[in-house]
């Protein structure tokens, strides 16, 4: 009965093959169209503010402003949000960087097979935990342990969301660099030990040479990653935009900031549609569109390698 | 007199290995560094959740803004939410990985269209909700509603079906398809009934993949449709299997922790640890499916 009912489904889905064709070619190129949707739904939303923005003001100036006090102009001075952003994603990616690279050179070069699978298991699991998890960790947990060890007041700030989206982030970092390190020909270790290398003088002498642009790319979708994460930094990072007068204080750390994305999902909701600081905020969006796209393809091109036209 | 071993390690030797002993533990340190900290975290946050755990926490719809009862609402709210969002993207992320694998041109459009999906994936998830605001919310006319965050989290997570479609396909051996072209059959019916028979376990483990991100995922549904609490008549059991209309606001799991977590004073603290709780231990659970599966298809493969 059950075969039957198959054979027939297959003969009449036989029938429909270039129908068939089109639709999947349609879907094929469904990526495409909803990257370029993207763009346009965003600008569209953004692109009335254009005009009357002061763009000096938004990308040089700190003081962000959008509900001024009564009778004042509102002020969109996004960079010290910009610096926000940038200071999470330094911080966290001195935090990332190594335990990723560490933890992939581990897994692929030392550890035993079953203990590799556990790894890689364990990893995975830690790649699933959502954003939101994150945040609470950071808010309810990291919190007032960081309280307590710097006796401070307030436990989220740049360190809190540095550390929770450096772990975010690892996992990425440990699956690419772990790819690019096993794409590293057996024979290249080989001739290493051969010659009387000692495992880690194969690995940084030879493995990471051979290995770099995967690295690399790794490093960098990390970045993106970071830049990216919106919950995570919006619950642990404390949400006030301040500019520092000296970036090397170690202070900093315990300063609360202000991220692009937690500005969006923070001011969307009081906003009005169509208002100008709704619009400023899609801005602030084509800007975070802007640095994921780079990022991305450029990570892309890293990891496949240019391919210049030589066969053509 | 002492006899001299000649295969005894040089002093250059013994250092290297000490070189190499120091890093390879440093290394692991690192790896269990990861590890060790976020499951003893994850172990607190089902330890402090311990006290609300039980079926009628599951079973019961909050009250009084969260601070008391369960958390039936949120919990079916995502249920629907990855269900609709599931029913958009399937199709198009597993012909959209039918056609890069199996129909594209190896030219700069496949290209394009292959940057085009890693891009996709890496977009920040809030600028998606800004499309999901500027696409579904106003231009679609769907307004905040569980249709419109579907939408907004299908479009998400297309790149993780279509990579893992991708994948699974490329697996199947070109012999397998030559034999059947062979046969005399059309390059459809070879994809039917050979290539995709051969690759479900890999595009399921895509599937579960998008299911885990659409559970989790807080910031695309959070102006396109999540509510921090909804009126919805719970009199007979259908309206508690079915509480939402596509065209309404919906309250989901992702979205009501945050809520119970920062928006609301004098929140209890175990209502917080309880929602986290049941959030990670249902993602874990929906993941540990495509490790089985992962294990089980390892082990059936006949190529």
């Amino acid at each position: 009965m059950f075969s039957r009912i198959q054979a027939r489904l297959g003969a009449l889905l036989d029938k429909f093959e270039k129908p068939i064709q089109w639709l999947i070619t349609l879907c094929g190129w469904s990526s495409i169209i909803f990257v370029v949707a993207i763009f346009f739904f965003i600008f569209k939303e953004a692109a009335p503010v254009f005009p009357h923005l002061n763009w000096g003001e938004f990308f040089f100036s700190h003081r962000w402003i959008p509900v001024p006090a009564e009778g004042n102009e509102p002020v969109y001075g996004a960079m010290g949000i910009m610096y926000g952003t940038f200071a999470i994603t330094v911080v966290s990616m001195f935090i990332a960087m190594p335990l990723g690279l560490g933890a992939a050179v581990y897994i692929s070069e030392f550890a035993t097979p079953k203990l590799k699978e556990t790894l890689k298991i364990l990893i995975e699991f830690l790649a699933a935990i959502p954003s939101i998890i994150w945040g609470f960790i950071g808010l309810v947990i990291m919190g007032p342990i960081i309280q307590n060890v710097f006796g401070i007041e307030v436990g989220v700030n740049l360190l809190n969301a540095s550390i929770v989206v450096g772990l975010m982030a690892v996992p990425l970092i440990v699956s690419i660099s772990e790819d690019s390190l096993r794409a590293v020909p057996d024979s290249y270790r080989e001739a290493s030990l051969a010659l009387g290398a000692s495992k880690w003088e194969m690995i940084y002498r030879v493995l990471f040479p051979a290995a770099k642009n995967g690295l690399l790319a790794a490093c960098m979708l990390g970045v993106g990653r970071a830049v990216g994460e919106t919950m995570a930094v919006w619950m642990a990072s404390g949400g006030t935009d301040n500019m520092p007068t000296n970036y090397f204080d170690p202070m900093l750390l315990l300063e609360r900031v202000k991220a692009l994305t937690a500005t969006i999902a923070g001011e969307i909701p009081e906003t009005v549609h169509g208002s100008e600081h709704y619009q400023v905020l899609f801005v602030i969006g084509i800007v975070l569109l802007m640095i994921s796209v780079v990022i991305n393809v450029v990570s892309d091109l890293i990891i496949k390698g240019i391919h210049t036209d030589k066969n053509a | 007199m002492e006899s001299t071993n000649p295969f005894a390690p040089s002093p250059v030797e013994k250092r290297k290995a000490t070189t190499e002993s120091i890093v390879k533990w440093a290394m692991f340190g690192m790896a269990i560094l990861l590890i060790v900290p976020v499951f003893a975290i994850l172990f607190q946050l089902f330890y402090k959740a311990s006290p609300v755990l039980s079926f009628s926490y599951l079973w019961d719809s909050p009250k009084n803004l969260g601070r008391e009862g369960g958390i039936w609402l949120p919990l079916i709210g995502t249920f629907y939410l990855v269900v609709v969002s599931l029913l958009l993207v399937a199709p198009i992320g597993i012909l959209a990985g039918i056609y890069i694998n199996e129909y594209a041109p190896n030219n700069w459009l496949t290209r394009i269209i292959n940057m085009a999906v890693t891009s996709l994936a890496g977009v920040p998830s809030i600028v998606h909700a800004l499309f999901g605001v500027g696409a579904f919310v106003l231009t679609l006319g769907m307004g905040q509603s569980l249709m419109a965050a579907a939408c907004t989290i299908a479009v998400m997570t297309i790149p993780v079906i279509v990579t893992a479609t991708r994948e699974a396909l490329a697996a199947v051996p070109m012999a397998f398809r030559e034999a059947c072209w062979n046969m005399g059959a059309t390059k459809w019916q070879t994809i039917r009934t050979i290539v995709l028979p051969n690759s479900i376990s890999g595009i399921l483990t895509g599937v579960i993949l998008e299911i885990s991100r659409a559970a989790g995922e807080t910031a695309p549904i959070l102006f396109t449709g999540a509510a921090a609490s909804v009126a919805v008549r719970m009199s007979s059991l259908g309206d508690k299997l079915m509480p939402y209309q596509l065209d309404e606001r919906f309250m989901a799991l992702s979205y009501h922790l945050h809520v119970v977590a920062e928006k609301i004073a004098g929140m209890p603290e175990e209502m917080q640890y309880g929602t986290a709780a049941v959030l990670i231990g249902l993602i874990l659970f929906i993941n540990s499916f495509s490790i089985i599966l992962r294990v089980f298809l390892r082990s059936r493969k006949k190529w």
